[in-house]
């Protein structure tokens, strides 16, 4: 029971990061109908970002969230103003160019990184690495309660920001119907520009407060891009409540089965989800709730 | 039409006669691979350039084949050459269950199944190790020490391929395929059944994937997982054969196999010895790179965007 | 023995959440005659097509063609078994050629190159759209689009022929023409349901018409004695025109 209990505790808090994680790939979707292929890429930058701050100027890698969230959200701006809109205006026989376009995105940012840092593991510590807190009998990582408790707080600010200001609601009508949207006044490709940026800089946040947590390398992004994914299909293709459900879900999923049947299969576990979504409950778990 | 049969008896008459005059093991082994990669780009175009439906993940197909092939002479001692007929049925069977769960729903559900598939399979294939013998890969003794066999089989597969690819889109299938690429509604009202022509386009292409992928286990003798189910190895390589000669044409991915091919080599080699030897290591990012540019600047293809380019270099200032 | 209906619409509904987008909706149409459906903008007139076509499933009602249910049947089924439709907001396959978006459609009726080049030909002629075969779909102007959306439906042969708004967006000497050709259908032994916002032309071609608003059925009767409903006018022009 312990060990059912410690797993299901720590599959939540990796959860709650996931969910930041998919929130950014899903916003992206529902606004510009793409899946972001580069988005686990753009959290590898995020975390070289802070890994630099730190083993350079001895930065702690929660304070460079103030340093990584903007910078990846210039990092989005340029992709989606100079790589991804321009291509809405070429006449191209195949339907996916756009998320092709990511793809190679996504490549080229995990070559630079290796060019520059090489493909050696790096890692950060911080002032409570090691600390651990005790609920009843379950341990849990201080690193990784801060981290579930920074990405709940991001959650909740973007939540307000979607609801409470007219940039947000833009962004949610756009989302919902872009003609519609378009023609009641809203400039769907400054909204596709923010949106994009927004998605990149909040990954970067799960990013920054994933490093204390995992072993940095290049090729970190595309398993991370892969759970983006798979919790944006859970979610519903668009739901940003979804994807707070997704991630978790996923979190959870991973966790126990990496308990259960061994850590080899903690990766194969998404994609059983995602298989048994696709077959059973197309439209995700938005399709079991009103959300 | 009589010009452009003359054009193509000149090329075919020029490979069949290329191992013969360019006696060089290394030459030959490029443009076997090349004409390998004919079939998979080909394949790719039947079902992304013509049907529309995108696939991210080919590496799943070609795979399935070569793995096919290897543990059939691994594990039951058989010749991998039966892997060349069983290698497509299986990979067209992947692709099979693949359409089967994705093509009944809208939306990007099939580009990201196919990425998934590659994953789940690369996965598979490392740690199933008493079938798939893991990390260290399958090795088998080669057949042939010489290469012109290799040759002229790869040669055969890329004709037969290109030959099966025009037949189709000359028919009904054909009309079909880019019907449901256009519209899909359209294309439904008018009495055509999208699921079923999406999974006809999905089989052809997964049986030509596996095939090349068993003929790869036979020419090379040696796979392993990060190999034949690499995102960017196979899938991204089939995407930029497609695009960069052009999708939705018979030529296109043909022309694209020996561009890529080329461009592969040239910086594997390091621009022949030319460049820093860093310059070999910077294939991913050239790939990624001339993803972006193509996409950019020539989204269809040498052959699609032709007239654009001959404009571009008839331009007189 | 009851005769067997030609087609029959049997008290069909549609829900959108919460919206009830057809309600209830009932008619007969008989074999050869043009059977108008009218109503103002958002009535449902389009959400019907798209339920006789399967595109949406029904909620609740049935739809009955040669005296058998087709609910249930996918969209491509409904054109084999002879009902075509056009679409309101053209979908040309655009980069086909004219005579290739009629060929593949052909298709739906023969399998061979030959015989649906053949079958496309002679549709294209028939709706005087030969001079265009070989431009590209995308490159027709409105009237064209509109035109290609018939030929297309015609070559898969249909016993019954939905029409939606095929006259919107055309000048006068258009309109003639597609009048003309609509007529041509019908005496071909097609039977057409036309869904029309011109009321010149649906008034002028029509042999019945049902009106409905707000997804219920109004009135059917002969043009002239739906021109002169009450209700139709109200609907139309608001109340205080009636």
């Amino acid at each position: 029971m312990t060990v059912f209990l410690q797993s299901l505790a720590s599959g939540i808090l990796i959860g709650g990061i996931y969910a930041l994680i998919g929130i950014g790939m899903t916003l992206i979707m529902g606004v510009m109908g793409i899946i972001n292929l580069a988005h686990g890429q753009l959290m590898m930058v995020g975390m070289y970002i802070t890994y630099v701050l730190f083993a350079f100027l001895k930065i702690d890698p929660y304070i460079s969230l103030l340093v990584s969230m903007p910078a990846l959200f210039l990092v989005g701006v340029v992709i989606q103003r100079f790589l991804l809109n321009p291509l809405m205006k070429i006449e191209a026989i195949l339907p996916e160019n756009q998320v092709l376009m990511t793809v190679g995105i996504g490549m080229v940012l995990t070559e630079i990184a290796r060019f520059i840092f090489s493909s050696d593991y790096k890692s950060t510590t911080t002032a409570f690495s090691s600390q651990v807190f005790f609920l009843g009998t379950i341990s849990l990582n201080a690193p990784m309660v801060i981290a579930f408790v920074i990405a709940v707080a991001l959650t909740l600010i973007l939540f307000w920001f979607l609801l409470k200001t007219d940039l947000g609601r833009s962004i949610r009508a756009t989302a919902q119907d872009k003609e519609a949207a378009t023609l009641m006044g809203v400039n769907s490709g400054r909204i596709t520009i923010i949106t994009y940026a927004l998605g990149a800089a909040l990954v970067a946040a799960a990013g920054t407060v994933l490093l204390p947590i995992f072993y940095l390398f290049p090729d970190i992004g595309g398993p991370f891009t892969l759970k983006a994914f798979v919790i944006t299909i859970l979610g519903g293709l668009g739901s940003t409540v979804g994807a707070i459900f997704g991630g978790v879900t996923l979190g959870i999923a991973e966790s126990l089965g990496a308990t259960y049947f061994g850590m080899q299969y903690r990766e194969m576990v998404g994609f059983v989800i995602f298989l048994l979504v696709l077959i059973f409950l197309p439209g995700g778990l938005k399709r079991l709730t009103k959300i | 039409m009589k010009r452009s049969r003359v054009i193509i008896a000149f090329i075919a008459l020029a490979l069949v006669l290329f191992p013969l005059v360019v006696k060089s093991d290394y030459y030959q082994h490029l443009v076997i691979l090349a004409l390998m990669w004919v079939v998979i780009g080909g394949s790719w175009n039947l079902l992304a350039g013509y049907t529309g439906q995108v696939s991210f993940g080919h590496a799943v197909f070609f795979g399935t084949g070569a793995y096919t092939a290897g543990i059939l002479a691994n594990k039951l001692g058989i010749s991998a050459w039966w892997g060349m007929a069983f290698g497509g049925i299986t990979a067209a069977l992947v692709g099979l269950f693949i359409g089967w769960v994705c093509f009944r729903l809208r939306g990007p559900y099939f580009a990201l199944a196919t990425i998934a598939a590659g994953e789940i399979f690369r996965l598979i294939a490392t740690t199933w190790e008493s079938l798939t013998e893991g990390m260290v890969g399958i090795m088998i003794l080669q057949t042939f020490r010489s290469k012109l066999p290799y040759y002229y089989l790869a040669l055969l597969l890329a004709a037969a391929s290109m030959f099966v690819f025009d037949l189709v889109m000359k028919s009904k299938w054909g009309f079909y395929f880019i019907s449901i690429r256009e519209d899909q509604d359209a294309a439904e009202s008018l009495g055509i059944n999208t699921t079923l022509y999406k999974n006809v386009s999905l089989l052809i292409s997964s049986f030509f994937t596996g095939m090349a992928g068993a003929f790869y286990m036979n020419y090379m003798a040696f796979i392993d997982p990060h190999v034949v189910f690499s995102l960017h190895y196979i899938s991204i390589m089939a995407i930029l054969v497609g695009i960069i000669g052009g999708v939705a044409t018979i030529w296109g991915p043909a022309l694209g196999a020996f561009i890529m091919i080329g461009v592969q080599e040239t910086f594997r080699s390091s621009i022949f010895g030319l460049a820093p030897r860093w310059v070999s290591q910077s294939h991913a990012l050239v790939f990624g790179l001339l993803v972006m540019f193509v996409i950019l600047y020539m989204a269809n293809g040498v052959v699609g965007d032709w007239p654009k380019i001959k404009r571009l270099f008839l331009r007189r200032p | 023995m009851i005769a067997v209906s030609f087609f029959e619409v049997r008290e069909i509904s549609k829900r959108f959440g919460g919206l009830m987008a057809v309600n209830g909706v009932s008619f007969q149409v008989e074999p050869g005659e043009i059977f108008g459906l009218i109503g103002p903008n958002g009535s449902g007139k389009t959400t019907i097509f798209n339920l006789i076509n399967q595109y949406y499933p029904l909620t609740s009602g049935d739809i009955v063609f040669h005296g058998k249910s087709i609910k249930g049947l996918k969209t491509y089924q409904i054109c084999h078994l002879g009902i075509g439709r056009t679409f309101q907001v053209v979908k040309p396959l655009k980069r086909m050629t004219v005579l290739e978006n009629v060929m593949a459609s052909a298709f739906s009726r023969v399998n061979t190159f030959g015989e649906a080049r053949k079958l496309a030909m002679e549709t294209l002629a028939f709706c005087n759209l030969l001079p265009e075969q070989d431009k590209a779909a995308k490159s027709l102007p409105i009237a064209g689009r509109k035109r290609l959306e018939i030929t297309r439906a015609m070559a898969t042969k249909p016993e019954l022929l939905l029409l939606d708004e095929t006259a919107a967006g055309l000048n006068p000497g258009e309109l003639d023409e597609a009048i003309d050709l609509i007529k041509r259908i019908r005496d071909r032994g097609v039977t057409i349901i036309i869904v029309e916002h011109i009321m010149k032309v649906i008034m002028s071609i029509s042999d019945r018409i049902h009106a409905i608003n707000y997804g219920q059925t109004i009135t059917e009767g002969k043009p002239e004695d739906v021109a002169n409903n009450k209700e139709v006018i109200e609907a139309y022009l608001g109340e205080s025109y009636a």
